[in-house]
């Protein structure tokens, strides 16, 4: 028997509204990006969940490693002055 | 005839050519060659369905017997259903689907295009709700035949031969009859000796990208018009009535 | 650097309600268990596919028949999405399908029941799909990221399906003699197999200890099964139909309701292979895999082609 190869896996974003962020729904595998986006389509807007649809290769997405996490993301915890709750507003201003 | 009673029929026509196809496709559930394309069969079966019910419907309030779409689907027998030749033909494998998918879309397309103009209100808003997914359908099924004809050797041979056999029913989907030009005269329904230049352009076009050769002109299979079907059509309906059929006083 | 042993940091983040995610470390048998599991209950909604779809041709009316198409796709769909919550943990679909033709990973043996009426329709919706919800509600809350999200989904999804199945049985119920006797005859045939659904007692689980330690599972085999009980045995009285337990019985003490002994010798040969239709769901799936093999087969080629195509010359 000849050893078939696989279709590759795709990772599929929704938009659920225009105007809204992309969010990751799930993969689907497709030989290529228009099938990747047909079967997305299928998939997962059987309930009018999609105004828009993103197909990315799976391995397209490179992510963070989560040894790195402490490094990563925790020299932004400690800049509240980031924050707009950090500066103290004068008493009667508004709008601002 | 009357302009109802051609309607009626009209409707019957359209509706028994989207039930009998979704009966088709829905034989796949399960079957498909991979799972994301078995929802796809699926969403084409249901959008079919939809559609069918909705002409079923509207040909059950022309006729004013108080017969609904389920008596028209269910209780009707071999004779009395219009739908294409082309559609009752078997699945085969997933080339032979795909073909006939795709004869009967870019018919579909045209012909819905064109209804989307009839003076018909309930067949001009029927047309433009179902465009939307024909128009879906046939993207989906020109996309498979192009892989398919471009794809190995063996499914360009598959697709080939199956676009070949079935090129025979394609003669029948342009017939028209007394219910044509009655609907015609009232700007209802269109010309369908118009549509088929159109149709022979869109399919060529496909063709050439699927490298597929369009099959030669010969024979042409007819009789659905006249309700006059092939042997599988009888089998469908026994499976699909049974239970009505069976159980008469019942509902479900 | 202090040392930390990573499966006790494991152990503390699973404790914390924090959800895994496919990158983070995992020990082996905790990747090992979820794969079975989630695998398993993909294998189940496509198998799963099978005996409804058996009904689709035969529905006896044309809103019927558009709502089992809806529900069989949605049950595709639920399978596609585990498969997807199963890739993440680094095996492809091909292996678990592999797995599943080669017996090594199961399915749930309630679809190796057959289905003889249109009844059965009503049966499978209704206590198959109902004694799932139950399981899958529970797994929302599971520790594995993508397996919760996906459980997320499926359960936003299925709560039309016992509905569906719960209208048919009510229809037939109120119906002619000859359709209440077909629905009586489906509650008869598909109530143990569902009690069943939920795997041996907890005493008898093989796999239950480890997985509610690592919050793979939520709630027991035993406290689920009880769950299912008691919110089912009302719905049977308000369409007439008696479930067919004569050990039945509201205990007040427990505040809950006492049943029979479940036949587990049945579930072990079911489990075993010798269920009803073992063999024709096994090579009906394994027929359609291979028959759509050169279809996969080209549009790879194609992709390739055109690839090729892209690259200058």
């Amino acid at each position: 028997m000849n050893k078939e190869k696989q279709w590759p896996l795709w990772e599929v974003f929704i938009q659920s509204k225009t105007g809204l962020p992309y969010k990751h729904a799930g993969s689907v595998h497709a030989p290529d990006a228009e099938m990747a986006l047909q079967n997305a389509r299928d998939t997962y807007t059987r309930r009018g969940e999609g105004n828009s649809i993103w197909v990315v290769p799976s391995d397209a997405i490179i992510a963070s490693n989560p040894a790195d996490a402490e490094s990563f993301y925790e020299p932004g915890n400690d800049k509240i002055y980031r924050h707009p709750t950090f500066y103290v507003m004068p008493e009667g201003a508004k709008h601002i | 005839m009357t302009v109802n009673e051609a309607l009626f029929n009209y409707s019957l026509r359209l509706g028994d050519n989207s039930l009998i196809l979704s009966h088709r496709l829905s034989e796949w559930t399960g079957k498909a060659p991979i799972l994301e394309e078995d929802l796809a069969i699926t969403n084409i079966a249901l959008d079919k369905l939809g559609q069918a019910r909705f002409l079923l419907q509207y040909a059950a309030q022309l006729e004013g017997k108080g017969r609904s779409e389920d008596d028209l689907a269910y209780k009707r027998s071999e004779r009395e259903f219009y739908n294409s030749l082309l559609v009752e033909q078997p699945n085969g494998d997933f080339a032979f689907t795909m073909a006939r998918q795709l004869l009967n879309d870019v018919f579909d397309f045209f012909l819905y295009e064109e209804l989307t103009k009839s003076t018909n209100e309930p067949l001009a808003s029927l047309a433009a709700k179902s465009l939307k997914e024909i128009k879906y359908h046939l993207r989906h099924c020109s996309e498979w035949i192009i892989r398919l004809g471009d794809g190995t050797e063996e499914s360009h041979n598959r697709i080939q031969n199956s676009m070949n056999e079935l090129w025979a029913y394609t003669g029948e989907l342009f017939e028209m009859n007394e219910i044509d030009s009655i609907l015609i005269k009232e700007n209802m329904v269109p010309d369908l000796s118009k549509l088929k230049p159109k149709w022979n352009n869109m399919l060529c076009e496909i063709f050439e990208k699927a490298t597929l050769k369009k099959p030669e002109e010969g024979f042409m299979h007819t009789g659905s018009r006249k309700g006059v079907h092939s042997e599988y059509l009888g089998f469908i309906l026994a499976e699909m009535q049974y239970l009505p059929r069976a159980y008469p006083s019942a509902t479900w | 650097m202090e040392k930390k042993n990573p499966e006790d940091s494991f152990q503390v983040k699973i404790d914390a309600e924090e959800k895994i995610e496919p990158k983070d470390w995992m020990p082996d048998e905790y990747r090992r268990n979820l794969i079975r599991q989630i695998s398993q209950h993909a294998h189940s909604e496509v198998i799963g596919m099978q005996p409804e779809g058996n009904w689709i041709t035969r529905a006896p009316s044309l809103r019927a028949k558009a709502v089992l198409l809806a529900k069989i796709q949605d049950e595709g769909g639920h399978g596609l999405y585990l498969y997807s919550a199963c890739e993440t943990l680094g095996i492809s679909r091909d292996e678990l399908i592999e797995q599943l033709h080669s017996g090594k990973a199961k399915y749930s043996s309630i679809f190796n029941y057959p289905t003889l009426t249109w009844a059965d329709i009503g049966a499978v919706g209704w206590l198959v799909d109902g004694a799932a919800i139950v399981n899958q509600v529970s797994l929302q809350r599971t520790s594995y990221g993508p397996y919760s999200r996906a459980m997320i989904r499926i359960c936003k999804e299925e709560s039309f399906h016992q509905r569906q199945g719960y209208e048919i049985m009510a229809n037939m119920a109120k119906g002619t003699l000859e359709q209440k006797q077909m629905a009586q005859d489906a509650l008869n045939r598909w109530w143990w197999p569902s009690l069943m659904m939920f795997g041996p007692h907890d005493t008898e689980s093989a796999h239950s200890a480890k997985s509610m330690k690592w919050k793979i599972k939520r709630e027991s085999n035993d406290e689920l099964r009880q769950r299912f009980i008691d919110k089912t045995v009302q719905q049977a009285e308000v369409i007439g139909l008696s479930i067919p337990d004569p050990d039945l019985q509201w205990n007040e003490q427990r505040k809950h309701y006492d049943f029979g002994k479940i036949n587990w010798e049945e579930f072990t040969n079911v489990l075993n292979g010798n269920g009803p239709c073992n063999k024709q769901r096994m090579a009906n799936h394994i027929q359609a895999h291979q028959n759509g093999a050169w279809v996969r087969e080209a549009a790879m080629a194609y992709a390739e082609k055109q690839k090729n195509k892209k690259v200058p010359a």
